[in-house]
Order: C-alpha cells, then sequence, then structure tokens
C-alpha cells in the first residue's frame, strides 16, 4: 500500500485573508462588467422604474383628496398627505436594496437545465458566488440610479415635513438599508432553491412577489393594515424588505424599541441564511443533475 | 493502487411516470407514479494513472451517469468510489482543484464577457499562482490556436472555438483527472480533428488520467488505447479497441477493383456480396474464408487491386451495443417500480 501516498491529498494550505479577498473581489468584478455588458438596456431599465413614482404620487393625492378635502390636516393613521410621500419614497430606496429581480427564477432555471454542476465540480461556494455577484448587480444598479434618486428626493424634499432625523436613527436606517439586501437575497434564494422539489417555480415565485408586494409595505405602509393584521406583519420578515427602513426613518419606530428591532431583523438573518443553507445541503442530495 | 477505484457503483433515479391524455394529467395531480430507473447497475472499474479511457454506449447507457458520480455532482444509491483517494460527492475543495469536467453541451464560461475574464476567474478560484497561471494559459492558448480570440465574448465565438475556450478552462489548473462527455459534439470535421489531435498531444505531456465518453467513433480510435463499453448501466466489455473488433465482428470485407471491361457476373456464388459498383466489388466472408475467397476471386476474374478491412467500427459497435443489450432492456418497464 505504499503508493497510495501518492493520491492523498497534499496538505491543504490554510487560506490567507488576503487570497480569499481577491477571489472575492474577482469574482464581484467580473459580475459587474457582465452587468454592464449591455449598457443601454441597462441604464434604461433602471430609469423605468422611475416613472411609476409620478402616479404613485397622484394616487395618494386622489385619496387623501376624496378623504379629507383637500387640506393637508387630512390624515390616515398617523400618515398625512406629506407624510404618506415620503413613506413611498422612502419604501423605494428601500426596495432598491432588497428586491432581487431574476434571482430565484435564475437558481431554479440553473437547477432545472444542470448548469448548478458549475458549482459543484469547482471549489467554490454556489450561496456566497452568487452573493457576491448579486452585490456586484447592486452596485452597478446605485451607480445608474444614484443620480435620479437624488434628484427625486431632492424635488420632493418638500415632503420631508420632519427633516433630517438623528444621526443614531440616520445610522440604523443605513444598517436597515443593508440588512434588507441581504434578507431580500436570501428569501428569493430559498424560493429558487426549492427548485430542487419542484423543477418548476414560476408559480411560487409569483404568489412570494404578491405576497411580498403587500407584505413588505411597498404597496402601503403596514400601520395602514387592520388589527390583526397589522400585528401579523410584523412578525414576519417581509417588513424588513421595504416598511422597516422607511419606518425608521420617518421615526415611527419608538427610540426606545429601535435597537431591539435591529437586533430582531439580524436575528431573521440568522434563520434565513440557516434556511438557505439547509435547503441547498438538502436539494442537493435530492439533486440527480437533471439536463444531461 | 488505481487511481480511480468504483466498487459496485450503483445509481437509480426515481422518475414521474407520466401518461397520456387529460384525464390521465388531472390523475397525475393526486397520485402520483413513479418508476424507478436503473441508470448505473453495479459497475466495478479500475482505472490506472495516465490511461485515457474511453466510454462507450448508446444514449441512455449510463456513461454521463457515470461520470457525473466520478465528478461527485450527483450521489450513488450504493456502492463506492475512489477518485485520488477522495470520495467525490464528498467534494472537498481539495478533490475539486484537482479534477476536471468539459461536457460539450454545457459551458462554464460567462456568455456575454470574453473567456480572458473566465480564466481570470479561474485563477482566483483554483488559486493558481500567477507566473504559473501566464505560462500555462500561453501554453494551452498556442497549442489550440486561439490566442486572438480571447479578448472577444465568448456569445460570437463558433461553437468550436467555444469548445476550445472550454477546454482551457478546464485545463488552467492542471488537474489530473479530466472527465470528457462527448467534447466534440455538434463540431464540424476540422475542429473535432483538431481537438482531438490536442487532447492527444496533452495526454502525451502531462501523462494525465482521463475518461472520454464519446460518440464519434473517430474521437476513439484517435485516442483511446482502453474502451469500456457500458450499456443498459452495466460494463460489458473493458479491453482494446482492437479486442472489440476481434470479438463482436468474425466477417471480413474484401474489397475487390476489377480490370476494365470485367463484368462481375457470378461473383456471388464466391463470398456474400456486399456491394457492386463496377469496376468496384465488396465481398463479406468469414475471417477464415479470405483466403480462399481471394483465390476465388484472383482465378476466375481479373483483378487490378485488392483489399482486407475489417468492417467499419460504426458497424462493429452498432452490434455490440445490440448483442450486450441482454434480456435486462426489455424487461425493464416489468420491473418498473410503482409508486405513490
Amino acid at each position: 500500500m505504499s503508493d497510495v501516498a501518492a493520491y492523498e491529498p497534499p496538505p491543504s494550505k490554510p487560506l490567507g485573508l488576503g487570497a480569499r479577498l481577491h477571489c472575492w473581489w474577482t469574482i464581484f468584478r467580473i459580475a459587474l462588467e457582465e452587468r454592464l455588458a449591455y449598457r443601454g438596456d441597462f441604464a434604461l431599465g433602471t430609469l423605468m422604474r422611475f416613472l411609476p413614482v409620478i402616479t404613485q404620487i397622484f394616487l395618494w393625492w386622489a385619496i387623501f383628496e376624496s378623504v379629507s378635502g383637500g387640506s393637508d390636516s387630512g390624515r390616515m393613521v398617523g400618515y398625512s398627505f406629506h407624510d404618506m410621500i415620503a413613506y413611498y419614497l422612502l419604501s423605494m430606496l428601500g426596495r432598491a436594496f432588497s428586491s432581487m429581480p431574476g434571482l430565484a427564477s435564475n437558481v431554479s432555471k440553473q437547477i432545472r437545465d444542470g448548469e448548478i454542476k458549475k458549482y459543484l465540480i469547482q471549489p467554490i461556494d454556489m450561496i456566497g458566488f452568487l452573493w457576491l455577484a448579486r452585490a456586484a448587480h447592486k452596485v452597478a444598479y446605485y451607480t445608474v440610479s444614484t443620480l435620479p434618486f437624488a434628484l427625486l428626493f431632492f424635488l420632493c424634499r418638500g415632503y420631508f415635513t420632519q427633516g433630517w432625523p438623528d444621526p443614531s436613527v440616520l445610522l440604523a436606517f443605513v444598517i436597515s438599508l443593508l440588512l434588507a439586501f441581504a434578507l431580500g437575497f436570501l428569501m428569493d434564494l430559498c424560493i429558487g432553491l426549492i427548485g430542487f422539489w419542484f423543477l418548476e417555480v414560476s408559480s411560487l415565485l409569483f404568489v412570494y412577489m404578491l405576497l411580498n408586494f403587500f407584505l413588505s409595505g411597498h404597496m402601503f405602509p403596514l400601520d395602514l393594515l387592520p388589527s390583526p393584521w397589522n400585528e401579523i406583519v410584523q412578525f414576519l420578515p417581509f417588513k424588513y424588505l421595504a416598511y422597516f427602513p422607511a419606518a425608521v426613518f420617518l421615526g415611527k419606530v419608538p427610540a426606545d424599541q429601535l435597537w431591539f428591532e435591529i437586533g430582531l431583523e439580524f436575528a431573521w438573518l440568522i434563520v434565513l441564511i440557516v434556511a438557505a443553507r439547509v435547503l441547498y445541503a438538502r436539494g442537493l442530495r435530492r439533486y440527480s443533475g437533471y439536463g444531461g | 493502487m488505481a487511481i480511480i477505484e468504483i466498487e459496485n457503483l450503483s445509481k437509480s433515479y426515481r422518475v414521474y411516470q407520466k401518461r397520456e391524455g387529460l384525464m390521465a394529467a388531472i390523475r397525475g395531480l393526486v397520485h402520483r407514479e413513479y418508476r424507478q430507473v436503473d441508470a448505473v447497475r453495479g459497475i466495478d472499474l479500475k482505472v490506472e494513472q495516465g490511461e485515457f479511457v474511453a466510454f462507450l454506449g448508446p444514449n441512455g447507457a449510463g456513461k454521463t451517469t457515470t461520470l457525473k458520480l466520478l465528478s461527485g455532482v450527483i450521489y450513488p444509491s450504493g456502492g463506492s468510489c475512489k477518485v485520488m483517494g477522495f470520495v467525490p460527492w464528498e467534494r472537498s475543495n481539495e478533490y475539486r482543484s484537482r479534477f476536471a469536467l468539459v461536457m460539450g453541451q454545457k459551458n462554464q464560461l460567462w456568455w456575454d464577457l470574453p473567456s480572458q475574464e473566465s480564466f481570470r476567474l479561474h485563477q482566483q478560484i483554483y488559486r493558481i499562482d500567477a507566473s504559473q497561471f501566464q505560462k500555462t494559459l500561453d501554453e494551452l492558448t498556442e497549442l489550440l490556436g486561439v490566442r486572438k480570440l480571447l479578448g472577444r465574448p465568448v456569445r460570437e465565438l463558433s461553437l468550436g472555438e467555444r469548445m476550445k475556450m472550454e477546454l482551457i478552462a478546464a485545463l488552467l489548473h492542471s488537474p489530473e483527472i479530466l472527465f470528457l462527455d462527448e467534447p466534440t459534439i455538434g463540431l464540424d470535421v476540422v475542429a473535432q480533428h483538431n481537438i482531438q489531435q490536442f487532447l492527444r498531444f496533452y495526454q502525451e505531456q502531462r501523462k494525465i488520467t482521463i475518461l472520454l465518453t464519446s460518440h464519434y467513433m473517430k474521437d476513439i480510435a484517435a485516442l483511446c488505447r482502453r474502451v469500456v463499453v457500458i450499456n443498459d448501466g452495466a460494463i460489458k466489455f473493458d479491453g482494446s479497441l482492437s479486442e472489440v473488433v476481434d470479438n463482436f465482428s468474425s466477417t471480413r470485407l474484401v474489397r475487390l477493383r476489377l480490370a476494365d471491361g470485367e463484368l462481375a457476373t457470378g461473383i456471388e456464388s464466391i463470398a456474400e456480396v456486399e456491394s457492386i459498383e463496377l469496376p468496384k466489388v465488396t465481398l463479406r466472408c468469414q475471417r477464415l474464408q479470405v483466403a480462399r475467397v481471394l483465390t476465388e476471386a484472383l482465378n476466375r476474374f481479373q483483378i487490378e487491386d485488392v483489399a482486407v478491412e475489417d468492417p467499419p467500427l460504426e458497424e462493429v459497435i452498432s452490434k455490440l451495443f445490440h448483442d450486450t443489450r441482454g434480456p435486462e432492456q426489455s424487461s425493464e418497464t416489468a420491473k418498473a417500480e410503482v409508486q405513490s
């Protein structure tokens, strides 16, 4: 058995942080380049997302008009017309972090047509890889959309009646935006990974997006929901995708609860990471290499 | 110890049995019937370091499933397998950085980016030292003649060029084992030939172990000294290509070129006639009859040229596939396990 040693794995070198970062950076850079391959389409698509803003402002204006007869004194569960527009703009910002166009459908497609093999035969982790690629997509998106966003907020500055929040609230806001990215990524990824069991997830994805639209607070502030729905949605992770960052900025989250809420969001992050990991590991067990 | 050791390896899939018709489809919503497909049924195989082995078999024989098991993409239903001392489906990073899998119908390169970018990514993923990387890349692009194409987006490459890039991507980290699944599928003759030449040269230089599946006999004849015939998920034959011909073909073709104006009347009395396109006549006979057939033909006809050949490889192989099907194939449906 002396020649057995010939096929023993060489002692694995402990991976330096530098090498790891370099690898991550390469993945990130290449994903970014790929995103910019179709510049025109990408820029147009990004800008088009701003169009609904105008219709939304008109819609809320019409609603408040009919409720209160045009005066700004009209309120809906603590939201004036101005608050509502400010909320809408902020929830849009939250969505800019948490929405993951194409992630779930891409993952399930890769499972279906066997492209996932690439992550299995190369020494990389699929979830980590997708995370970096998605972060790069987001960065590409922000480079195009920062200017329009800034312009939009500048034009609509009048709606923010309370001015800038405290620095600590602002910090919590920034954290909640970053966490919105993480939670949005993980939730979409989990839906995509369900593709291991049902090869087609598009109808599931549709239900998820619909739920997401209502339960994240993208359509209206969650406080508008009557009891017990209001309490229920507060216990779901969807609210962190749009409602929560906006509520933090607008001071709707009481100061004494703010950091507790952020802690809760972290707890959801852990839960979702575990869920994604379990789904992935179980799914691979099930995976039988579809598509030749 | 062999570099690849497979013992009694098997893999069964459970596939949803669809029945025809709307009613059946509706019934399928509540009560699903599954059928068990035994893609690989207990194979034993040993491959030594430096061998170039071809897996041969009809579609659905279990070749690709075997390669997938060896590369750890799927888990087996039973049996064991060690590759370089690793269990493939544990997918340890050490194992994954020491082999490569290339599938002719899948691509690993980034579609919208130049191949160069994908190669850079591989450099990082496999942690290839920068100077080593440049050296290997230069060497491979030189051999395959694709240096000028490095900067072109993959989507703009032809199928043959893309395959070459796939091969480069797979070889950058100097794998010790290479699994090739139909590497020349869909390529034109020139591109096929280029890739064959490259593979042969590379394998001879580096002495790496290569397992290849292909439908093109030319690939196999050009590259592999050892042929493993898989059919019905089991190994039916393991040996050299010439042994395949010896074992599965008992006949020879005798090609004759008759002199000008000579007619082939009565030639069928000498041996079975394969074709007559005057002045060419092809006869088929048992191997031991060749001498008799030749003597009789030379005695009775004016002949300018003579050649004795083995039947075309394709013919031998298709006979081999047919002969090795065995009774299992026909009873497969009977064996189908109905589960709900």
